[in-house]
């Protein structure tokens, strides 16, 4: 599929998975995919995380939004911003939209949201997901990547809307969870990329939210990504005195027992990641997008870089409907 | 590591109560079920409370659903072994029950809609209900140890600070005043109190606002009890009975997570026992990443160029992985540091769990 027509299936993309699953290193993946075929992207982050703008090689966010990097060059790049959206100031820029920013302050302040986020559940989420609606009627980036809530926080941070609009049944955060039910049920404006590790818990717990998110929310579902795969080496089977000789070299002492090792424990966890694969596509019926484990531990711009052209080949690798 | 032989040897079996924390994905729900095996295994008679196991384990420790009450998981020790997965709406029952003044204000609290809410939805209510639990449990005379497994939360302090957080929140000012009406000079501020959540009520509804008004207005009276309780539950956490192990993954986000979290439970001046890091890579021979790369380079097209190449790969995961550790473990200094490496399969039942045991005692 053309990674250009896969971005612009929808203008809103949700990242979500447990924690633990490298969630931001894909939110960050995909937008700088997005980038890379001349999109402009926004993301949107709910949770303060400090690793997103170093990824990018760039001072941690703060609450304003950042350019995390530049668009334009040869290629023809995109821009890829970046800012955090927090319930208090997303309820702040609510009350101020609806004329209520006198009192905005005192409920802040008194505590009182706390009060009322209690009294109706979901509140906070909304109000969140309803500033991301904001943004995407706007327009003001071809892809918005929203990097979830982590734990099993997404179903909860997705059903929001549809709780909401039974507890709250008349008035402006009614009309706001009707909206952002309608953007989170249009697959054309709004898809959720699952992200998960290939080991069996999370795979398990992968599959379990995929089914209840398209269930109880309506979602449309694009393809998974399953991140983390040890990418294969050739010539790992030949035991290492034999490739030194084929080599035209010799071993220091201790040397071959080293290498061999960690030939073994490479290829008998890609023999297990292959089956937690296999298995996620017996159990998902979803396209899966494979990024690999990166071993320098650290993604800075040049893996990100790498990751994001890893992604765009799977993309372009994926038959045309999805 | 500690003076006193294996790093948590000691915990398992002197200790009462154990907290493993840290961020979600760690395998906190492992290292809680191993250490109370362990503890079972030592002749203790331990409990452990688990939060969101994954359904393999919990189906291994014989978790069919949430209760209220632990099931004794049977197995060839000489202690007792039982688990329960904690229902955070059954606790806040328990506890508004116990402390109402008479069984119709309990009714009356149970049946309100915000009350039903809160056990759901007010932040931090699961990881008090976790500290709740654990202080029931350890009031019991029939367990030598509890050891529970905390909520996934990104705030430290969620667990630590939500009993006092929440007895604030029910003794909330804007609440005294709308349910003490009219009394003296309270009447004015009443009615500002009142204007404002006439304003909040067109933003959210009249309905939201009438529920939590009823629901503060049921609940008076208690609020005492609760803060006496929430007082003894933190008394408990910094018990020298009781320890924290910090459960992390070798990566460095959750790292970054975990520092904050030793660095805020230090300003509670509770300290951190044990450092456990979960699913560590392991180490290949003796040699740094850097020259093995090197090596791999020039030999580059060849199956030896590969075997380098691998071998490169997982001395720089490896030599990562320990500069991640460095910091935390300073930051928890003494506090032992104990690895467990990435096993070959994940962890779902006894067998597994005692594979692990072995790495942490």
């Amino acid at each position: 599929m053309d990674p250009g027509r896969f971005f612009a299936a929808s203008r809103l993309l949700i990242v979500a998975g447990k924690g633990g699953v490298g969630k931001t290193v894909v939110t960050a993946t995909v937008a700088r995919a997005a980038a890379r075929v001349g999109l402009s992207t926004l993301i949107v982050e709910v949770e303060g995380k400090s690793g997103l703008a170093t990824m990018f090689g760039q001072q941690p966010l703060d609450y304003e939004e950042a350019v995390l990097s530049a668009g334009g060059g040869p290629a023809g790049e995109g821009e890829v911003r970046a800012r955090t959206l927090t319930p208090d100031e997303a309820l702040l820029d609510y009350l101020r939209d609806h004329g209520l920013s006198r009192i905005s302050k005192r409920l802040v302040s008194s505590g009182a949201l706390d009060v009322v986020a209690t009294a109706a559940p979901g509140i906070k989420d909304i109000l969140i997901l309803g500033k991301v609606k904001q943004l995407e009627r706007a327009r003001g980036a071809d892809l918005i990547v929203l990097d979830a809530p982590a734990a099993g926080h997404a179903i909860t941070f997705l059903q929001s809307a549809r709780a909401l609009i039974d507890t709250v049944r008349v008035g402006p955060i009614n009309a706001q969870a009707r909206d952002v039910l309608a953007m989170l049920t249009d697959h054309a404006r709004c898809r959720v990329m699952l992200v998960t590790l290939p080991e069996e818990t999370p795979v398990n717990e992968l599959v379990e939210t995929a089914f209840s998110l398209e269930d109880r929310v309506g979602v449309g579902l694009g393809p998974v990504v399953v991140n983390g795969l040890y990418d294969e080496l050739e010539g790992l089977m030949t035991p290492p005195d034999a490739a030194a000789e084929a080599a035209g070299t010799t071993l220091r002492a201790g040397e071959a027992d080293a290498l061999r090792a960690a030939a073994a424990f490479r290829t008998d966890r890609t023999v297990l990641q292959a089956e937690q694969v296999g298995r996620l596509a017996d159990q998902l019926p979803l396209a899966q997008i494979r990024l690999p484990f990166v071993f320098t531990a650290e993604v800075g711009p040049a893996e990100l870089d790498g990751l994001a052209g890893r992604f765009l080949a799977e993309i372009t690798a994926l038959p045309e409907v999805v | 590591m500690g003076a006193s032989g294996p790093p948590l040897r000691e915990l398992v079996e002197q200790r009462c109560i154990l907290i493993c924390c840290g961020s979600g994905g760690a395998g906190k729900t492992t290292i809680a079920a191993v250490l109370a095996l362990e503890a079972a295994r030592a002749g203790r008679r331990a409990v452990v409370v688990t939060i969101d196991p994954a359904k393999r384990l919990a189906d291994a420790l014989g978790l069919e659903g949430l209760t209220g009450s632990p099931s004794r998981i049977e197995g060839d020790w000489p202690g007792e072994l039982w688990a329960l997965m904690l229902d955070t709406k059954s606790t806040f029952d328990d506890l508004v029950a116990a402390n109402a003044s008479t069984p119709e204000q309990g009714q009356r609290i149970l049946d309100n809609r915000f009350y039903r809410n809160i056990s759901g939805a007010l932040s931090g209510t699961q990881e008090y209900m976790a500290m709740e639990k654990l202080y029931e449990l350890h009031q019991r005379t029939d367990f030598d140890l509890v050891v529970v497994d905390t909520p996934p939360t990104r705030n430290a302090l969620d667990f630590i600070d939500a009993p006092r957080r929440l007895s604030r929140f029910l003794d909330h000012r804007l609440f005294r005043m709308i349910t003490a009406p009219g009394r003296g000079v309270m009447k004015a501020v009443n009615v500002a109190a009142q204007t404002f959540l006439r304003t909040v009520a067109k933003v959210v509804g009249a309905e939201v606002i009438d529920d939590a008004v009823a629901f503060f207005q049921a609940f008076e009276g208690m609020e005492e009890g609760f803060r006496a309780r929430a007082d003894a539950v933190l008394q408990l956490l910094s018990d020298d009975d009781t320890a924290f192990v910090l459960v992390a993954s070798p990566r460095r986000d959750t790292i970054e997570e975990a520092q904050f979290f030793a660095a805020k439970l230090a300003e509670a001046d509770i300290a951190v026992r044990a450092l456990v890091v979960n699913r560590m890579h392991p180490t290949f021979g003796e040699g740094l990443a850097e020259a093995t790369s090197a090596r791999a380079a020039t030999l580059d097209g060849t199956d030896l160029g590969s075997l380098y190449r691998n071998l490169a790969d997982f001395q720089l995961v490896a030599s990562r992985e320990e500069e991640h550790i460095a910091g935390l473990a300073e930051a928890v200094a003494p506090a032992p540091v104990v690895r467990v490496p990435f096993l070959p399969t994940d962890v779902h039942d006894l067998d597994g769990l005692t594979e692990v045991a072995r790495f942490l005692l």
